[in-house]
């Protein structure tokens, strides 16, 4: 009799619904439940870096916005580290920044917005530098299993060039999907940042 | 969840090593939902058409945020009281609990775990829901914890009811609380639905019917556990869930990275 390796499988995902507010962001859903709501803004005034706003829509295969979608975003504080215990690059921590947010689009325009800083570079692989570049993760109903992307910064030109990931696209004309512009309004700095699920022009996913 | 409980096995320890957050393993996409399945209507025009992007995990994917216990309030736990105004929640008092583990069989521990779900009549206190069963003023819908260092959770609420959707023209939603995952890292990051054992709506839901292997759809069922119920006063129902493995750094063969 041969022995079984056993290990787990990991849990089927299941698409997280049109009611996925409730749960993980109840006051857009229109009740109050919670003292301490996880929220859109992962800077306070004390925050290390260039404060910046990223927003954007989401869109899907005929071209409408996606009105009742959920992202999260996860990234590097500015001087290019993980406020995590696996990240051990010799850079500083900043107290005041976790570098993770949760963020709706409104059920009327569509539009996304998060409060955050501009990332530093990362050390990725095999001695390689990644460019500064936030990671995205959304969910809605219509999405079994959540999408992952990442947004990387428009005036990082030299340092997206070299990039591990971007040139991992094999089309080019396919890496400006993960091109975030940028562009001020009302003395901010505002990074645009569509996502279009399907199509022309369609992001491109991550199999992370 | 049987194979969660019996096949547990344990990770040889690896050499010492200067990373100790080495990448997950590759997912399974014979027990994950495609993204497109027409069988689910709204997966027609949400689902990409390029073929995913493979990559090497670097740190981006391997670290995820960390949460603390004083971020959550003492009754975040407990549906049947977290919105109670004049009086608790109505419905089948229920305790649901269990573990979160990776495929090791290892639990996570100080994992946030995130739940919502329809009161008992199958009805969501959100805008968008017309549903004609009523709101219950008692009941919000939606809860937290984290994990304990076994990546044990539990929670308190009250047994939701099957609700209709637009999908067919008599599609109906079995009985089922949402949940969201965290783990340690951003490759972890998993949300799902957990169903009721003895439903026989399970078997023919478009939504349930978008995973590909039985055994996958079967651990999405929670079993009564009469051990855990309260007497004269709650059932309770056990719910395990996976997430992805860390690779253990037996040998590490080329140079770090960082
Ligand atoms: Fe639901």
């Amino acid at each position: 009799m041969s022995q079984t390796i056993g290990y787990l499988k990991e849990t089927a995902s299941q698409t997280a619904g049109p009611y996925v507010h409730i749960g993980l962001a109840p006051h857009q859903a229109g009740f109050d439940i919670f003292q301490n709501n996880f929220g859109n803004v992962l800077v306070g005034a004390k925050t290390k870096g260039e404060h910046i706003i990223v927003e954007g829509r989401v869109i899907d295969g005929s071209g409408n916005f996606v009105r009742d979608v959920l992202l999260e975003c996860w990234q590097a504080n500015s001087a290019g580290r993980y406020n995590h215990p696996g990240d051990r690059q010799n850079k500083p921590l900043d107290d005041d920044f976790r570098g993770w947010g949760r963020a709706c689009s409104d059920f009327a325009t569509g539009v996304y917005t998060f409060q955050t800083v501009k990332p530093g570079c990362v050390a990725g692989r095999n001695g390689r530098t990644m460019a500064p570049h936030i990671s995205l993760w959304l969910v809605a109903r219509g999405i079994n299993i959540g999408l992952n992307t990442r947004l990387y910064f428009s005036d990082e030109e030299a340092a997206n060039a070299a990039d591990p990931v971007l040139n991992s696209v094999e089309l080019p004309s396919r890496r400006k999907t993960l091109i975030a512009q940028r562009s001020q309004r009302d003395g901010k700095v505002v990074y645009t940042f569509d996502i279009v699920l399907q199509g022309e022009n369609e992001t491109v996913f991550i199999d992370i | 969840m049987d194979d969660a409980a019996q096949g547990r096995v344990t990770t040889p320890m690896g050499k010492p090593t200067s990373n100790p957050y080495p990448e997950m393993y590759e997912r399974d996409h014979n027990v994950q939902p495609a993204a497109f399945t027409p069988i689910y209507k709204t997966t027609v025009l949400r689902s990409p058409r390029n073929a995913l992007l493979t990559m090497d995990h670097s740190l981006s994917e391997t670290t995820g945020p960390v949460f603390n216990h004083n971020e959550l309030g003492l009754l975040d736990n407990d549906l049947i009281l977290n919105y109670a105004k004049d009086g608790e929640a109505i419905g089948p008092r229920t305790i649901v609990h269990g573990y979160v583990l990776e495929e090791n069989g290892r639990g996570l521990p100080n994992t946030l775990v995130e739940f919502w779900q329809a009161n008992a009549g199958g009805r969501y206190r959100h805008k968008h829901d017309t549903y004609l069963a009523p709101i219950d003023p008692n009941f919000g819908g939606c809860g937290r914890t984290l994990t304990d260092e076994n990546g044990y959770y539990y929670f308190r609420t009250i047994k939701p009811g099957a609700y209709p959707w637009r999908n067919y023209t008599n599609s109906w939603r079995p009985a089922h609380i949402h949940f969201s995952l965290f783990g340690e890292a951003f490759a972890q990051r998993l949300i799902t639905q957990m169903y009721f054992e003895g439903d026989p709506l399970v078997a023919i839901c478009p939504i349930v019917k978008t995973i590909p292997d039985q055994g996958a759809i079967d651990r999405l069922v929670a079993k009564l556990d009469m051990n855990a119920s309260v007497p004269m006063d709650t059932l309770a129902y056990r719910f395990d869930m996976v997430l992805r493995g860390r690779r253990s750094t037996l040998f590490e063969n080329r140079l770090e990275g960082n």
